[in-house]
């Protein structure tokens, strides 16, 4: 007997494929598009094929740049993966300890960050560590550590190094929640199983909780990867989309925003805008099919 | 057919007062954008009300925009359909950008356009000067403003020359309890456009310099512009502990609040420093090199106005535009957004004594505009970024002059034909 054709999936997927292909898909292939063109001095846009994209990588001027924000992005994605995310698992695994107190307080302070604007941020934390102004000195003043202040947003060794900590000081709130939510998730019964058989704590943590959170850990790091290959509005709320000194915050956000939009007497290229743009979708779609392919595939789904 | 005409133009005015009862909602509203964001209030409290009693029942809006982000923010809207009606112009290629693609309106022979000396309109012409699409508001001049109070504790006198000045900066920071320069790095922008154009004039006299780098006979690398970057590198060391992460808004704080003994800046941060009556400012130009020397200041055409092409109220914004070039415009602009300069030929008495001496420099030294603000930004690499750049590396004492001007004239050479 023949099936009747599924109309009703299609019904019910119809508004989120709409919706997506709209304003999402369709957006996303124009980019594509558009990133084959270049424009003339009167503003028209003429086919170029790939010009656009060697000149991002061979001519010196533009592959510099690039690779500066190339390179300054991975930092950036490293600090995060080695700070903000460890530190997210410890505090989950803290917090999912029985019997602590002011557990919840703690997990909402901590949160609070994540909800205020980035332009917020940036600017309390240009004020706190602001040479002339900023309560950092008095701060290490008072702990006799102020001789080591240094205007750590303004010089090229240290500016990178402070953002990206801002940004994990701020974001750590999500890793810790995701990872939190999973180790609650762990069923009761194996862990008292593992206490009954003499399992010290360490060990039921690396041995059993861990493995179980793998998924959300590698969840956690694809959404750090795209967040931090994807991140702009700190940075240019700190140090402008000039991203100085000479460069040493700029991430491929800011070289986007500088190459579409322009900056002071730059003026914006749409075309070489939204081949940078290409460029950055195709780093972040390296990144997350490495992920499908050399992690989600291997994840092992326990059966309890 | 007189009679027929006169009964056209009586239906016709009977129609324009019809609508205009109708509500101004019809003609819309004027909105104007601007990247003037501190002068906010005194259009919306001044300028505007001072409009409306000749034009009652235009609206008019000022909108600005953060400066940096103004351009940018102005070609996305100009391309999207959004921009105002009245845009504010840069000077030179930023606005001629614009106006090679069709976003402005030509503004040669409308009403007020006459107003102004050939020399003002020249920063908002085509470069055969054949179009003007801006009408010329103001200029502002560059310079150093002082602490009176503190020069008279420390019992110092504004510089004429280099070596005098650095006698002052070395004062002021023996004595250890003010910084000598308010100056930050952290915006970048003021590195360039306050200290290396503004005193940098005097190394490569002015407009010669700045004629030579067009017309391909002189080069970054040349000694006069080496020299300005060695002299740039010796102020850097005169500024706080930590300017590299001070913004611009740091340093007008410091200095209006007596931290700081010299502030360098120009007469747009009058008005600014004037809400402190507290604060008493004195103003010197530009050392000299030598005693005797011939003193060039940075007379800069900073902003203009100009209509939308695609404005949908054009005639309203060409009343305003007639306005602006009015001797009332200059004289209300130059006394109440103190530290700009009208740029009409109007006869107009300058109230505020300090904007009053720096407008008096034009008389004794030469003025030129700001070295890289024509045609020198036109390419790839934008100078204007470069020299913010490099400008704020050498104040930070993170590159040597030489490397300096090497990096600018570098970049300068790739796209400049006369450079190669």
């Amino acid at each position: 007997m023949k099936k009747a054709f599924p109309w009703h999936v299609l019904v019910f997927l119809a508004p989120a494929l709409v919706i997506y292909s709209l304003f999402s898909a369709l957006p996303l292939a124009d980019t594509l598009r558009l990133g084959l063109y270049t424009t003339d001095e009167g503003g028209q846009h003429h086919f170029a094929g790939l010009a656009n994209y060697a000149t991002i990588l061979f001519d010196p001027q533009w592959s510099q740049s690039f690779w500066n924000a190339m390179w300054n992005n991975c930092k950036f994605f490293l600090i995060h993966m080695l700070l903000q995310n460890p530190i997210g698992l410890l505090l989950a695994t803290l917090f999912s300890l029985k019997g602590l107190k002011g557990e919840r307080s703690y997990r909402t302070l901590i949160f609070l960050p994540t909800l205020l604007s980035v332009v917020i941020i940036g600017f309390i934390w240009q004020l706190i560590l602001s040479p002339l102004w900023g309560v950092g000195q008095s701060l290490m003043d008072g702990v006799g550590i102020g001789s080591h202040f240094a205007p750590w947003l303004g010089q090229e060794s240290t500016a990178l190094l402070t953002i990206a900590l801002i940004s994990v000081w701020q974001y750590i709130g999500i890793p810790m929640m995701l990872i939190y939510a999973a180790l609650l998730a762990v069923p009761e019964e194996i862990i008292e199983a593992a206490h009954a058989e003499g399992a010290s704590a360490m060990r039921i943590f690396w041995q059993i909780k861990l493995p179980l959170i793998w998924p959300t850990l590698g969840l956690v790091t694809i959404l750090t990867f795209v967040a931090n290959f994807n991140a702009f509005d700190l940075v240019y709320s700190v140090k402008g989309a000039l991203a100085g000194p000479n460069y040493a915050t700029d991430i491929l956000g800011t070289f986007f925003y500088r190459t579409f939009f322009g900056y002071q007497a730059q003026l914006g290229s749409p075309t070489m805008g939204a081949a940078v743009a290409t460029m950055m979708f195709l780093v972040i779609l390296a990144g997350v099919g490495v992920y499908f392919f050399f992690v989600q595939r291997k994840l092992t789904r326990y059966e309890l | 057919m007189q009679q027929h005409a006169k009964g056209g133009v009586a239906a016709r005015n009977t129609l324009l007062a019809l609508l205009l009862a109708s509500g101004t909602a019809q003609a819309g509203t004027l909105t104007i954008e601007s990247w003037r964001v501190d002068d906010k209030t005194l259009w919306e409290t001044v300028l505007i009300p001072a409009f409306q009693k000749k034009h009652p029942g235009i609206d008019v809006k000022f909108s600005p925009t953060a400066p940096t982000e103004y351009d940018s923010t102005l070609n996305a809207r100009l391309s999207g359909g959004t921009a105002g009606d009245l845009l504010a112009c840069r000077p030179f290629d930023v606005s001629l950008a614009l106006y090679k693609r069709g976003q402005l309106e030509k503004l040669d022979g409308k009403a007020g356009m006459d107003n102004f000396p050939a020399s003002a309109k020249v920063a908002w012409q085509t470069d055969d000067g054949k179009d003007t699409f801006c009408m010329p508001i103001a200029s502002v001049m560059h310079g150093f403003l002082y602490n009176k109070k503190i020069f008279r504790e420390l019992k110092l006198q504004p510089p004429a020359t280099e070596e005098e000045f650095f006698k002052v900066l070395e004062t002021v920071k023996k004595s250890g309890k003010y910084a000598p320069l308010a100056l930050g790095t952290a915006d970048q922008w003021e590195a360039n456009q306050v200290i290396f154009t503004s005193i940098g004039a005097n190394y490569w006299k002015g407009e010669d310099g700045r004629k030579a780098l067009i017309a391909g006979k002189a080069k970054f690398t040349d000694p006069q512009f080496i020299a300005a970057w060695e002299y740039e590198a010796r102020l850097g060391s005169y500024l706080s502990k930590g300017a590299s992460a001070q913004t611009y808004g740091d340093s007008q704080n410091q200095f209006a609040l007596g931290k700081a003994a010299i502030y360098p800046s120009g007469s747009w941060d009058i008005a600014y420093f004037k809400q402190d009556p507290e604060l008493e400012l004195g103003a010197f130009n530009p050392p000299v090199r030598k005693a005797g020397d011939k003193c060039y200041i940075s007379d800069h055409t900073d902003i203009g106005m100009s209509v939308n092409k695609k404005s949908k109220n054009k005639e309203d914004a060409y009343k305003f535009l007639a306005w602006l070039g009015s001797q009332e415009f200059a004289d209300i602009y130059t006394n109440k957004v103190t530290g700009f300069f009208s740029l009409s030929n109007h006869l107009i008495s300058i109230k505020d004594p300090l904007a009053k001496q720096m407008n008096g420099w034009r008389a004794s030294c030469a003025s030129t505009i700001r070295l890289n603000a024509q045609i020198l930004n036109r390419g790839e690499p934008s100078m204007e970024n470069e020299l913010w750049n490099v400008n704020a590396q050498v104040l930070n004492g993170k590159l040597a002059p030489k490397d300096a001007a090497r990096q600018i004239q570098a970049g300068f050479a790739k796209w400049y034909k006369p450079q190669q």
